[in-house]
């Protein structure tokens, strides 16, 4: 589904990935580790297309579709989700009026004609059930005054709502007590699929718990260190990083 | 003279002068002390306004003359002492800085009387530890026009602090013109502090301008806490790069006394810092004027400022106009500004009420708290905890208590 | 999108321009001609030409007295320079002062209105029939310097409410406009208010008797037509003791090359415990991406809130003309009233806005709201200008302000010049302004939701101008939220 192949990328100037090597295939669970500013962030910044980011090398495609080339919102509609560690905060701008005009803004892109009214906010009181979100905080505005945990939910509703193939979960465990991080994770376990996969880039152990990785990464200094199975993040959670830097990458 | 007679005395119709009548201010027929007759009065023996806990230099201008009793001091690192010396020794430093502020006919009026004013040079690199002080002295048995000058030099890497303390020592009726040029060069640090202690007669026409450039860093405040008339125009323009800003201004008005600030930060280079703080408090029939524009231009993006103006009227006939401008021609900036007008919470001066505290002694309270935050923007401790004291006094015991100084009350000479 | 058709009357509008009327077309769509027999004075400015307004009118003496001081006393001053925008030296001998494009017909002495005139106002979505009119809205349709249909006036009539044009009231009330016409702004009040009392054709007159609720929205539509005419309208509100009413005004005008002046005044009276809303949604012809063209819209609007507990409410909502110059103001002289301001302002490619508000507190306790958004994209400068005063004898007075600056490119410039005059120590100001470019963060959250760019800063310009769309009135509120994504068109590169 997702081929990266050699990626560097900058930020004002600065090379921050130093070639990153990365495949998930369809119904995969990935799980991105490693130390603040090794990149990881940044890696999830270049596949949605963040134009603060340059990429300086490399490629990535998306079901064999040159990804780079795309512009951030078409490769929302191609399918790519993330779900952001501090979400932004829309003034005035309702949650149910975001995701109405990002929903037919998909159906656009899919030639398909908008969403009626009614269909929309069956479709809102589905998915808002399904994540467990207030009906309240649909009709605020987009995560004005949201408290942590109702921001990361409501990242996983609009997930729900784009119904993408790819998800990238940006530190949605960061910020959450033992009992939101549970719903979180039960919400985007729901919407799994053996045709959807996700990355999910994390500091803890705990959040791998609740969401069964298949492969775990961890990144160091820009590239990618080691690779294996959720036995490696186990080691991570107990001896650190510090052991890998040692060690070679793999390749 | 020539622009003197080109754009006139500013008027009332002119927006910078908007709040001050400048005509009225220089009606009275002042004396000129043209043939500089020595004044028979030494300072230093009578007068002392020293901050405890600082070592400083103090030097001393009475009326616009540049005190004989004065130690120069010129030791290649550090220059402190009269222009007209100044201009002997350093001719090409001084012709280099001297009157490059682009002024208005104010600042041309007062070119064309200076007599004398103070020079401050810090040499590339030099650190002055000492508070250099000038003080500044209002004299004379008959109304007095004093035409004061001061030039700041900060070489590249400069640090020094400068307190500028303005006192009366007359009961007549007086107008000074003042022009402050500073130039900050590259990673220069100036902490520059002027503070208005004199009495209703005693009228200021100042006109101040700062040349920042790449990341210079400027603390600018002014504290006034008895005047008659004061107009103080401070422009301050980044020239370069990373430079940085923190001007803090408190008024203590009282009277019929008349304290405008007219305040322009220009930002001609992209991140620079500007960080304003006015604060007022109005009583007796005073009038208090505030305008601060910011500006940015289109080259200086990533400029971040915040300008916050306010002001109390504890008196009904005491009156305030503000003016916070935002004038932004770059896209990629933080600017906020805020302005507020208004009294003494009336909750809390009950809450104290309640515990027992004097409603008069509740207010003196809550004025100093409104006066304290500006205070606290005062880097050097010592000097922070002497204005806390002046101005604590000032609110306690009225008028010209500044409890140090052996001229306080205005005693003719 | 319609052809503009030339009026045999009117001199041909030069070809040579096509292309960008063609593109400009896309963004304005109000910009068509009317082909109307329209009958129009030669350009020019005089006491003569003042004496003919009148007379074509049937004015009587003292309305002609009226005008002709204020004539007088207009030919003494400057136009005025301190607004920030570059507003040229206006040719006043130029420009044609009175048209009528009820042409002959109106003289032939028929009721019924040129099929072309329905038409057009059909087209700018104002319907003159009452029949397919938007329920409970009464409509005062002026085109030029006339006054083409006043709508619904008879089922005013029975609640002795008074919805007419001016011309229509100085006949049938005269008391009243006499009484009340200049008294809120004095025609010596600045350069354009003088140059409107001298010249001022048609507008809306309204009379809210005591106790009187008003049962629809009341709204004028002003259209210019004519070619080098300019425009001065007058309205006249009095919403009586106890009364209720709310009013909108709508404005567009064809795209010409040459630019058009609007030069009007809104004067209301509210008296005690009445209320008056008045909205505005102005979208008249901002020019071509090049800044050619366009409406020079500078007006004086002013409230007089006489009475205790009077409330008055401007809401504006300026996406429209090349230069605007406009102060709706308060003068808040009964004790405990209460006035509000809210403003969205859109200038793009090379408009200018300065405007702002005045809120002038005379009476006790009374309070004022102030809420701006400005919103700055393309070459445009978009400046807030306010004053807040409180009077010696305005003890116990609030007034907070917020005002927000939201910058679409590195081109644009945003100002804010508030002025605070406090004369007495039982009043509360407030003031908070911000500046801020339009967030990448913002722009990018949409995106990664499939929110293409040009879509999501219509959704964040909403979003960010709600307070102040909330006001507007339903009908309204739509129209203006349309009307600010269009405004913003090709603003983001």
């Amino acid at each position: 589904m997702l081929e990266i192949r050699n990626i560097h990328a900058s930020v004002e100037g600065k090379e921050i990935l130093k070639g990153i090597n990365l495949t998930v295939k369809a119904g995969e669970v990935h799980v991105l580790m490693g130390p603040n500013g090794s990149g990881k962030s940044t890696l999830s910044n270049v596949i949605v297309g963040n134009p603060q980011y340059t990429v300086t090398a490399g490629t990535i495609t998306f079901n064999g579709r040159d990804l780079l080339a795309m512009p951030p919102e078409d490769r929302s509609h191609e399918g790519i989700f993330m779900s952001y560690q501090q979400p932004v905060e829309i003034p005035g701008v309702s949650m149910n009026n975001f995701m109405r005009a990002a929903v037919n803004a998909k159906r656009k892109y899919q030639g398909l004609p908008p969403i009626g009214g009614g269909d929309f906010l069956k479709m809102v009181k589905e998915k808002r059930e399904l994540v467990g979100l207030d009906a309240d905080l649909t009709r605020r505005s987009v995560n004005e005054g949201f408290s942590g945990g109702e921001k990361k939910r409501n990242e996983i509703f609009q997930m729900a709502m784009l119904e993408p193939q790819l998800a990238i979960l940006d530190e949605t465990d960061s910020g959450l007590d033992v009992d939101a991080l549970r719903i979180v994770a039960e919400g985007f376990n729901r919407l799994r699929t053996p045709q959807t996969a996700a990355i999910c880039i994390t500091h803890y152990q705990r959040m791998l718990d609740y969401i069964k990785p298949d492969i775990v990464h961890v990144m160091l200094d820009g590239r990618i260190m080691r690779t294996g199975g959720p036995d490696l993040a186990y080691r991570i959670e107990s001896e650190g990083f510090d052991w890998l830097k040692e060690t070679t990458p793999n390749s | 003279m020539d622009a003197l007679i080109a754009s006139g005395l500013p008027t009332k119709k002119d927006e910078r002068y908007k709040y001050t009548d400048i005509a009225a201010a220089l009606e009275p027929d002042f004396g000129l002390n043209l043939s500089r007759l020595p004044l028979s009065f030494d300072p230093r023996q009578t007068y002392r306004c020293r901050v405890p806990g600082l070592g400083s230099r103090v030097h001393y201008v009475v009326g616009d003359s540049v005190a004989e009793s004065n130690v120069i001091v010129d030791d290649g690192r550090l220059f402190v002492g009269p222009m007209v010396e100044f201009a002997q020794r350093y001719p090409d430093l001084f012709r280099a800085y001297y009157n490059k502020v682009e002024g208005d006919s104010l600042t041309a009026l007062n070119t064309m009387l200076v007599q004398d004013g103070i020079v401050i040079r810090v040499a590339k690199g030099c650190k002055v530890d000492d508070l250099l002080q000038i003080v500044n002295l209002s004299v004379g048995n008959v109304p007095m026009l004093a035409n004061r000058r001061q030039l700041i030099i900060m070489e590249q890497g400069a640090e020094a602090s400068i307190l500028c303390c303005n006192h009366s020592a007359t009961g007549c009726n007086n107008l000074a013109t003042e022009v402050v040029e500073g130039y900050l060069a590259n990673g220069s640090h100036l902490q520059y502090y002027s503070v208005e202690e004199t009495s209703d007669n005693c009228n200021l026409l100042n006109t101040t301008a700062f040349m920042q450039h790449e990341g210079s860093n400027l603390e600018y405040g002014s504290i006034t806490l008895n005047s008659g008339l004061l107009r103080r125009s401070v422009k301050i323009e980044f020239d370069g790069s990373n430079a940085q800003t923190t001007v803090s201004g408190l008024v203590l008005a009282h009277g019929t006394s008349h304290i405008d600030n007219n305040l322009l930060v220009a930002h001609n280079a992209p991140l620079c810092r500007s960080d304003i703080l006015y604060k007022y408090v109005l009583d007796g029939s005073s009038t208090g004027a505030f305008a601060g524009k910011v500006l940015v231009n289109a080259q200086a993006q990533k400029t971040d400022s915040q300008e916050t103006n306010a002001n109390l009227c504890v008196s009904p006939s005491a009156r305030m106009f503000t003016q916070p401008m935002l004038e932004i021609y770059a896209d990629d900036v933080k600017c906020n500004h805020g302005s507020t007008v208004g009294q003494l919470d009336d909750t809390a001066l009950f809450y104290m009420a309640q515990r027992g505290i004097t409603p008069e002694e509740g207010r003196l309270l809550l004025q100093q708290s409104f006066a304290w935050d500006v205070l606290q923007r005062i880097d050097l401790l010592p000097l922070r905890q002497r204005l806390i004291h002046m101005v604590e006094e000032r609110f306690r015991r009225g008028i010209g208590a500044c409890g140090d100084c052996v001229m306080c009350g205005g005693n003719e000479i | 999108m319609l052809k503009s058709r030339v009026k045999s009357q009117e001199p041909r509008v030069k070809n040579d321009n096509t292309f960008v009327r063609d593109v400009a077309n896309r963004d304005y769509e109000y910009g068509f001609t009317t082909d109307v027999e329209t009958e129009v004075i030669e350009c020019g400015l005089s006491e003569e030409v003042v004496r003919l307004i009148s007379q074509k009118k049937g004015e009587p003496d003292w309305l002609l007295d009226f005008r002709l001081k204020a004539f007088r006393h207009w030919q003494t001053m400057e136009q005025p320079s301190w607004a920030h925008v570059e507003l040229p030296l206006i040719d006043y001998q130029a420009i044609s002062y009175y048209a009528d494009p009820r042409g002959r017909k109106h003289k032939s002495g028929r009721q019924e209105i040129d099929p072309e005139l329905e038409k057009t106002f059909d087209k700018l979505g104002i319907p003159l029939n009452e029949r397919l009119a938007l329920s409970g809205v009464a409509v005062d349709a002026v085109m030029d310097s006339v006054s083409v249909k006043t709508t619904f006036k008879e089922k005013l009539a029975e609640k002795g409410i008074i919805f007419c044009s001016i011309s229509e009231a100085v006949g049938k009330c005269p008391q009243l406009v006499r009484q009340y016409l200049g008294s809120v702004v004095n025609y010596r009040d600045n350069f354009f208010a003088a140059l409107n009392s001298a010249v001022f054709s048609d507008g809306s007159f309204v009379y809210i008797p005591k106790g009187v609720r008003c049962p629809m929205e009341l709204s004028t539509y002003f259209r210019i037509n004519a070619i080098n005419t300019g425009q001065f309208e007058r309205t006249l509100i009095v919403c009586d003791e106890g009364g209720y009413v709310s009013y909108l005004e709508g404005c567009t005008a064809p795209m010409r090359d040459e630019n058009q002046l609007h030069a009007a005044i809104v004067e209301i009276v509210v008296q005690k415990d009445a209320e008056v809303k008045y909205s505005t949604v102005q979208n008249w012809y901002p020019g071509d991406k090049e800044g050619k063209g366009g409406v020079y819209n500078l007006v004086t609007t002013r409230g007089l809130l006489k009475g205790e507990r009077s409330r008055l409410s401007w809401t504006q909502v300026e996406t429209g003309s090349a230069i605007t110059w406009k102060y709706p103001s308060c003068i808040l002289q009964g004790d405990d009233s209460i006035a509000e301001f809210y403003s969205v302002a859109v200038t793009n490619n090379h408009q200018q806005a300065d405007t702002g508000t005045k809120m002038v507190h005379l009476g006790r306790n009374t309070r004022s709201t102030i809420v701006s958004k400005g919103i700055s994209a393309g070459h445009s400068q978009n400046s807030y200008r306010g004053l807040v005063k409180m009077s010696d004898k305005a003890g116990g007075s609030r007034n907070y302000s917020s005002c927000d600056s939201l910058l679409l490119s590195d081109t644009c410039g945003a100002h804010t010049f508030p002025y605070i005059d406090v004369n007495n120590d039982s009043s509360v100001v407030e003031h908070e302004a911000t500046t801020s470019k339009i967030s990448e963060e913002q722009l990018m959250y949409c995106n990664q939701r499939g929110i293409p760019p040009e879509e999501a800063v219509a959704l964040i310009v909403n979003g960010y101008a709600k307070d102040v769309l909330s006001k507007l009135p339903m009908e309204f509120a739509v129209e203006a939220q349309k009307l600010l994504s269009v405004s913003l068109e090709g603003s983001v590169g």
